[in-house]
This record gives C-alpha cells, sequence and structure tokens, in this order.
C-alpha cells in the first residue's frame, strides 16, 4: 500500500472516530428550550410531536447525529426539508432543539409491543 | 290517463281572482273599517267565488291534475338503468322527478338519499362506485345545486369514476313563476361542469330523455369512467304525458360498451421488454377496477416476478399489501417500468426542485436506457382547460386502453416469451425481492413503535389498534390513507378489491366523509364493517353527511384523525417561511382548527350519530373501538375522535 493511500485512510478512520464520539457525546443544549422551540417553530410539523416521523419527515427522536452535524444539516438539507438560516433560528437554539431529540429514550422494540408482535409475518 | 274535471281555481281563475283582490286593496281605509268582511278573520266568500263554486263548469277546464307526468315516464327510464340510489338535497327544478321516484317509483332501486349539500350527494355517489362499480345516480339544482356539486363532479372526473347525474332545469321562460325560478334557470346548465365530466345532453322530449339517458349510462361506464350529465327540463318532467305520444314513447335497451383492450402487437411488444428484463418494476395507479383486477395484477407480477409499486399515492387496491412482491423493486434500478393507469407518470419517473428552494429544475431519476411502458385509457380522454392529465411522458411504447382488458393478453404473451434460462433468473429475482419486502416489513414495525404511547396519538398506533380490531370482520376501509403516513397498507393485509378506495381524484378535500358513507352503503348489503379513518378538515367541510348515514341507518366507523389543522397547507407555509426567513412560529395563523377545540363527539351526536371522545391517551383507543364497532355491527355510524399527531 503506498503511504500516501495510507495517510488517508489514517485521516479518514480518525474522522470516523471523531464524528462517532461526537454522536455518542450528551449534547450541551438545554433539552427543556429545545423541546419548545421544536413545537413553536413547527419542527414537529414533518417530524411528528415525538420526533417518530411520518410520510413527509424522517424520525429524528434520538438522533445519531451530533449537534454540530446536525446544525450543518438544518442550514442546508439535502431533501424536501426546507433549510432554516441563523436569521430563524441561531446555532444555539439548534442545540438546545438537538438536545431535547438526543434526549428521547430509545422505544421498546417492536417484538415487546403486541398489537405489533402479532403482525410480523409468520 | 283521464282529465280530472273536479272544480278548482285554474289559470284563467286564478287570474279573474287576483282582479277581485286587487280591487278590493283599492279601497280607502274607511271604507274598509265599514266593510264587514274586512274586520273578520275569516270573511265570507266573495259573489264571484260562491258564483265560481255553485254554476255549471264553463265549457273548457283547465285541467292541474295527471295520473302521467313526464317524470313518470323518466322513473321507468331510470329504472331500466338498474340504479339502487338516488342522491339528493331536495330542489324545485326537480320537483316532479322527486315525487316521481318516491311515489310512482315506490322508492325503490332507486331509493331516495336525504342529503344535506349536493357535493356531498356527488362525493357519496363517488364513494359507493368505487365498492360497487356501477354509478348512483344524482339529482340537483342546474344552477346553485350544481355549483355546490360542482367540485366534487370534478373529483370524481379526476378519479375516472362514474357519477350519473341529473340536473333541473326550466328552459321554457313562459314557465318560470318567480323570481326564484328565473333566478334557478340557465340556458346552458351543464355548461359549468363540462370541462370535466364526459358527456351532458339536454333532451327536448321525453323520447330525446330516453335515448340520451340510457346513452349517458354507456359513455359513464365505458373506460375511461366519469361523471355525465343529463338535464331533464322541469316543464317535460311536470307536463302531463300527451296522449299522441304515449304509444311511441319506449326505453332504449342498454348495451354496455366492451372495455378498450391494447392493440396485440403493442401488448406483445411490451411482453417482450418486460420478459427480457433484469430489473422490471411495475407501477399501479387507477389499475384494478373490481376483484379480477386485482387477480389479473397478481398474476402479471407473478408470472415475471416483478415488483409492484402504488406509492406516491395509493389510488386504488390494486395488488395485496402482504404479498411478496408489494412495494419493493427500485424505479431507480429499473431497466423496464410499466406504468399500469398512473395518473401523471412522467413524476414517478422524475424529480423536480422542492417546494423549499427557489427555482425549478427537473431530471429522471430512471437509469439511462431505462425503458417506459405505458396501458392507459387516460390517453382515451382529451380536455384542455383543467390540467388533471399531468406533465407530458416520454415512454418507448404507450399503449391507450383498459388495463384490466388488456393485462389477460399480456399475461398470455408473458407467459410464451418465457423460456428456460429466463425462468430462472426470473425465480432468483423473486427470491431476492421476498426477502427485501420481509427486511422492509420488519423496519416497518420497528419504525411504528416509536412514539407509542405519546399523545397525541401516533398515526401507527391508531392503525395497529384499528387493525387488531378489526382483523377477524370481513372490512372495507373506506378512506384514503396518505395523510396518515400510509400507517394502514404498511400494517395491515388488504388482499381484497373492496378492501381499499384511494383518495378524492382530484385532491379537492370535503369528498372524504360523504365518499366514506356512499362506500358504506354499497359495504351494507354485502354485510362487511366499513372503516373510515376521517380528517377533521375534511370532515368540517359538509359533517351534514353524518346525519344522512343516521337517516339512513348505514353502519359506518369513522375514528377522526384529528389532528387540528389543515396540516398539509400548515407544512407549505412553513416551507414559505423558512423561504423567506422569517415568522417560523407563525405557519399555524389561517391553518389551525383550535381555539375553540372542535368536539366530534358532540357533533356525531347532534346528528344521531354515536359519538365518543376525545381520546388522547392511547391505552384508551383499543376499548373504545370495540364499543364503537358494537354499535355498527347493529347497522348504525359510529364515531370515534382521537387526538392524533399530525401524519
Amino acid at each position: 500500500m503506498k503511504k500516501s493511500t495510507l495517510m488517508v485512510l489514517t485521516a479518514a478512520a480518525a474522522m470516523i472516530l471523531v464524528s462517532v464520539a461526537e454522536a455518542q457525546a450528551p449534547s450541551k443544549g438545554d433539552a427543556e428550550n429545545g423541546r419548545r422551540l421544536f413545537e413553536k417553530d413547527g419542527c414537529y410539523e414533518c417530524h411528528g410531536h415525538a420526533g417518530q416521523g411520518g410520510k413527509d419527515g424522517p424520525r429524528i427522536a434520538a438522533t445519531p447525529l451530533s449537534a454540530q452535524t446536525f446544525v450543518r444539516y438544518v442550514r442546508r438539507p439535502s431533501g424536501a426539508m426546507p433549510a432554516y438560516t441563523p436569521k430563524v433560528l441561531s446555532d444555539e437554539e439548534l442545540t438546545d432543539i438537538h438536545a431535547y431529540l438526543k434526549a428521547f429514550p430509545a422505544p421498546k422494540q417492536a417484538k415487546d409491543i403486541q398489537l405489533l408482535n402479532q403482525l410480523r409475518d409468520k | 290517463m283521464t282529465k280530472s274535471n273536479k272544480r278548482a281555481v285554474g289559470r284563467r281563475g286564478f287570474l279573474k281572482g287576483a282582479a277581485g283582490a286587487a280591487a278590493l286593496a283599492a279601497k280607502s281605509p274607511a271604507a274598509k273599517a265599514q266593510d264587514p268582511q274586512a274586520r273578520r278573520a275569516a270573511p265570507h266568500p266573495s259573489p264571484s267565488q260562491i258564483a265560481a263554486e255553485t254554476s255549471p263548469p264553463p265549457a273548457r277546464v283547465d285541467v292541474y291534475t295527471t295520473d302521467r307526468p313526464g317524470s313518470d315516464f323518466m322513473v321507468d327510464v331510470i329504472k331500466s338503468l338498474g340504479f339502487e340510489y338516488v342522491a339528493a338535497n331536495p330542489g324545485s327544478s326537480f320537483r316532479a322527478l322527486h315525487e316521481s321516484i318516491i311515489n310512482y317509483g315506490g322508492n325503490q332501486a332507486p331509493e331516495l338519499l336525504t342529503c344535506c349539500h349536493e357535493e356531498s350527494s356527488v362525493a357519496m355517489a363517488h364513494g359507493y362506485a368505487k365498492i360497487e362499480g356501477k354509478p348512483m345516480m344524482v339529482m340537483a339544482h342546474g344552477t346553485v345545486g350544481l355549483q355546490h356539486a360542482s367540485m366534487a363532479i370534478y373529483n370524481a372526473y379526476a378519479d375516472r369514476v362514474p357519477v350519473y347525474i341529473i340536473l333541473g332545469n326550466i328552459l321554457d321562460a313562459a314557465f318560470r313563476r318567480s323570481v326564484v325560478e328565473w333566478t334557478h334557470s340557465v340556458q346552458d346548465a351543464a355548461a359549468m361542469v363540462r370541462d370535466y365530466t364526459k358527456w351532458d345532453d339536454v333532451p327536448a322530449s321525453l323520447g330525446h330523455f330516453a335515448e340520451s339517458a340510457v346513452r349517458a349510462y354507456k359513455i359513464a361506464m365505458t373506460p375511461a369512467m366519469g361523471p355525465v350529465v343529463i338535464v331533464a327540463d322541469a316543464v317535460l318532467q311536470e307536463e302531463p304525458v300527451p296522449e299522441a305520444a304515449r304509444h311511441r314513447l319506449r326505453v332504449p335497451k342498454l348495451n354496455l360498451a366492451t372495455p378498450p383492450a391494447g392493440d396485440s402487437g403493442a401488448v406483445t411488444e411490451a411482453a417482450r421488454m418486460l420478459v427480457a428484463a433484469e430489473n422490471p418494476v411495475i407501477v399501479a395507479g387507477r389499475c384494478a377496477r373490481t376483484a379480477n383486477g386485482v387477480k389479473l395484477l397478481v398474476e402479471l407480477a407473478e408470472t415475471l416476478q416483478a415488483p409492484v409499486q402504488d406509492r406516491p399515492f395509493r389510488f386504488r387496491m390494486n395488488f395485496p399489501t402482504r404479498h411478496p412482491l408489494y412495494g419493493g423493486g427500485s424505479l431507480t434500478d429499473a431497466d423496464v417500468i410499466l406504468g399500469l393507469e398512473v395518473p401523471d407518470f412522467w413524476n414517478a419517473t422524475h424529480a423536480q426542485t422542492p417546494v423549499n428552494r427557489m427555482g425549478m429544475e427537473a431530471r429522471p431519476t430512471t437509469t439511462s436506457g431505462a425503458r417506459l411502458i405505458t396501458i392507459s385509457s387516460a390517453d382515451l380522454v382529451s380536455r384542455s382547460n383543467y390540467q388533471d392529465f399531468g406533465r407530458y411522458a416520454e415512454v418507448d411504447l404507450a399503449i391507450a386502453a383498459d388495463v384490466e382488458a388488456t393485462l389477460p393478453a399480456l399475461i398470455d404473451a408473458s407467459k410464451r416469451l418465457i423460456t428456460g434460462n429466463r425462468k430462472k433468473a426470473i425465480q432468483e429475482r423473486g427470491a431476492r425481492l421476498a426477502e427485501a419486502a420481509r427486511r422492509a416489513r420488519e423496519q416497518a414495525l420497528d419504525q411504528a413503535a416509536w412514539g407509542w404511547d405519546a399523545s397525541p396519538i401516533t398515526t401507527a398506533r391508531l392503525s395497529a389498534e384499528l387493525w387488531n380490531q378489526i382483523k377477524n370482520e370481513d372490512w372495507s376501509l373506506v378512506s384514503d390513507v396518505v395523510f396518515l403516513s400510509f400507517w394502514p397498507t404498511r400494517l395491515w393485509d388488504f388482499d381484497k378489491h373492496y378492501q381499499y378506495i384511494g383518495g378524492q381524484g382530484a385532491y379537492g378535500i370535503g369528498y372524504g366523509a360523504p365518499a366514506a358513507v356512499g362506500a358504506a352503503l354499497a359495504n351494507r348489503k354485502h354485510g362487511r364493517l366499513s372503516v373510515n379513518i376521517q380528517c377533521d378538515g375534511d370532515l368540517n367541510y359538509a359533517p351534514g353527511v353524518l346525519w344522512t348515514a343516521a337517516h339512513h341507518r348505514i353502519p359506518l366507523l369513522s375514528v377522526m384523525h384529528n389532528n387540528r389543522a389543515y396540516h398539509q397547507e400548515r407544512m407549505y407555509v412553513q416551507d414559505m417561511a423558512a423561504r423567506a426567513e422569517r415568522g417560523i412560529d407563525r405557519a399555524n395563523i389561517g391553518t389551525a382548527l383550535t381555539d375553540p377545540n372542535i368536539d366530534y363527539a358532540t357533533l356525531a351526536k347532534a346528528y344521531g350519530v354515536y359519538g365518543a371522545g376525545p381520546i388522547d391517551n392511547p391505552n384508551d383507543l383499543g376499548p373504545a373501538i370495540r364499543r364503537a364497532i358494537e354499535v355498527v355491527k347493529r347497522g348504525e355510524p359510529a364515531l370515534i375522535d382521537v387526538v392524533t399527531q399530525p401524519r
């Protein structure tokens, strides 16, 4: 393997590790203010009041994104989501929303919910 | 028919009486005070009245009764067409036809359904036809009634559904008796809806009515199906059938046209392309009209081991939702795409700049060299003004035909072309698709678990609770699934053609509640449990249809999807606010249905319908549905108000 290729791979691995560490770290935002903003500024409209997602927006409860990646995505989303600029949502406010989303506990497993478990293919 | 010789105020007699009254009114107040008749509450008959009552009849007597109005003959014609029901909000321009239906016709076949809005009448007929496969009749004023009905007619037109509409109108100005009848009269009644009906006519005689009425039925039922309008002139309805005309009047025989099947050469070419494809995908729109349509599509898909997609809109019950070929595959990877009666097929194969971005660009989402085939009766319909035809689709083979009528030939041709080698490859593809479908189903269940205990209640939880209560019944979902994030079709086991009827057609809101009532009426004689997941914004257009359901004992379970908003529009306003970088917390203005919250259980009760709720605790939902189903099984409508998540 060429030295340059090795360096690129090492750098990429380091970035992935940083990104995983970022994603797992507790958010620095104010989750309670994030909950208020999530409702007031209409995030629930597409993602649901429980962040569960639906036809018009994916699940964002317990988001795997880091706060930094989350803010970056909201500024320049790639899908059907509108872009929210700092003029309407500051980085600090988005960090609070991220903290709120991060704080959602994982749901019960579908297999532990009788109504869903019975819907499994036999 | 015999002429009546009873004494009565004929037209000339009425004029004489009016002249006498005018003379009395012209008397001075003093003279009136001295007039003993003016002081009495019940005056004695005037000399002219006494004379009229006691003198021998004049040589000519005005006829004012008949045992054979023209509308009776119209009912003969209507009965020959086999209508079960006629939906109407009563109107004076068709009062004779109304009377003939209930008395001469015995109020049977068709039976009159009392509606509270003409939009409800037509939407009920729309829902009914999608279950029963034939039209319901609707009566309306040619002016104000049709104006009310027009949006529902456009929905039915865009949804390719037959609706049979008879309009009342007084064409002969000499017969208009008041300002009401003048304002309810029009030169060309059907002009208002001609852009979105298949055919209309204004018969000038009863014989003309008979022929046009039968022709209209035939046209409505020939794919591409659609609404038709016949104007029943009020004078033709109300005046007696002339003696001389009676022996000439006859009801023409109805012969429905066979649906147009695709050209045999084109069908063989389509089969060649599909059999040779490595990744064929079938996109089904308004494809299956009947149980046989579902069966044929399953046979085609299994023959080719090709996945069947029906999103982003589910237009019909085309394909069983638990079939391993349902919903899989990828249009992006497909080398051959077969579109079956798909509205705006271009949209299925292209991406556009979303509404939240500036400008508009479009690009194909299909792989380079992918071949596109369409089979659609939409190619047989050409109208200009309303743009429901969608963007022009550049396809490799367009077969202008009815899908159901064409599928048998396509299946046969495909089977003939599948050789041993292709058979093996096709079977391997089927195994891959089945595994992908199994994984997708597991993912759907995992996704449904998110927010399971949330309040407002998620649409996934609502759908799962509902399924748990109906799964052992012969059920029929008579509402759309789009606003529910498709959860019913993702979770439930749809496998019969009557288990789903699609949406509005032209996306005109206000369709849902009346269409559900009409579909439930069609389901009633089959003993099916009709289930309507009812959007709150939709119900508020014309909630009086709940009374119609109660009055006519139409068993229907309505479960409110009460997100307390015109939510689709709220999201659009939010998009615009984000684009404009302002007021992203104000999209509720003009879109929220709160302050006060609407109490749908009380609304239902006011119309004589069982009502329960509002329910916002998900654990209360299952028992509430169970109780409501008990009501529905007794043959009555029931409504449960459920406070839900937006989608």
